[in-house]
């Protein structure tokens, strides 16, 4: 299981793009950290998560 | 006349005490984006006595800025970066403000913000907003970083929070209310945002790092 944003979800396996994309939010308005480290953007889809993962995924809106 | 610099910093040390406002006073902030956020930011931060603000925006003074964004009508067409400039000089004139009138992107951020310690992206459209945090914590992991995302309309003001997502990255806002859903922007709910970034430097200078 991966925890993202706080919630144990079945994301085994699955990449930084492919969770984005299942939650559907632009990949272009987020910062994503893994295990309190930044994910690059073009390493999005080719990092993959294990069990254990502690993911965030910030997401901007518009408006300042 | 106004008062002395020996004078000011008296005020500032008897309300916050010696060591805070040691603290402040020797802290560089930079401010990403003089809008609603910002303006009311760079405010917060200069009257609390953060001694180096660092002013950055490419954009002038627009009529309909004026709901909500820390202008006046006479500054219609100056650059924000001027324009607050001048306003920040008149509430602390001891505070040593740099400004920047330039757009940033992944290629002079990590030089332009190089010299400050504490990082507040003000920014209003998303892109900008993820582009310089995504920048910063890539670059730059060393910077704390306070970014607002969700402060638009009006829904209740207690749905606005401060977040700590690490160490050293804060989010505030309430992370959904989007500009281009419903009215946009009302100033009450913009300047609690600003205030909650504005308070997140503050507490981090301070050493108060847990939300």
């Amino acid at each position: 299981m991966v925890k993202i944003n706080g919630e144990l979800l079945d994301k085994d396996g699955k990449t930084v793009s492919e969770i984005l994309s299942d939650m559907e939010i632009n990949s272009q308005h987020v910062a994503v950290e893994l295990n309190e480290m930044i994910v690059p953007k073009a390493e999005y889809s080719k990092t993959v998560l294990k069990g254990g993962d502690t993911v965030e995924v910030v997401r901007f809106v518009g408006g300042g | 006349m106004i008062p002395t610099k020996e004078e000011m910093y008296a005020a500032l040390e008897e309300r916050h005490g010696k060591e805070l406002q040691k603290k402040l006073s020797e802290t560089s902030v930079a401010v990403c984006g003089l809008g609603g956020l910002g303006s009311n930011i760079a405010i917060s931060l200069a009257r609390a006595g953060v001694g180096k603000l660092h002013m950055i925006d490419f954009d002038k003074v627009d009529i309909s800025n004026l709901n909500r964004q820390q202008y006046f009508p006479e500054q219609l067409g100056m650059y924000k970066s001027d324009a607050l400039y001048d306003t920040l000089k008149r509430i602390a004139p001891y505070c040593e403000i740099k400004k920047d009138c330039v757009k940033l992107d992944d290629d002079n951020i990590p030089r332009l913000l190089a010299d400050d310690d504490i990082i507040v992206e003000a920014f209003d459209k998303a892109e900008q907003k993820a582009m310089l945090v995504n920048c910063v914590l890539e670059t730059m992991p060393e910077k704390y970083l306070v970014a607002g995302s969700g402060m638009a309309g009006l829904a209740s003001s207690n749905t606005i929070t401060t977040k700590r997502v690490t160490k050293r990255f804060y989010v505030c806002g309430d992370g959904v209310s989007d500009v281009n859903d419903g009215m946009g922007l009302v100033s009450s709910r913009v300047l609690i945002c600003a205030g909650h970034q504005a308070h997140a430097v503050i507490r981090i200078i301070a050493g108060e790092f847990d939300i």
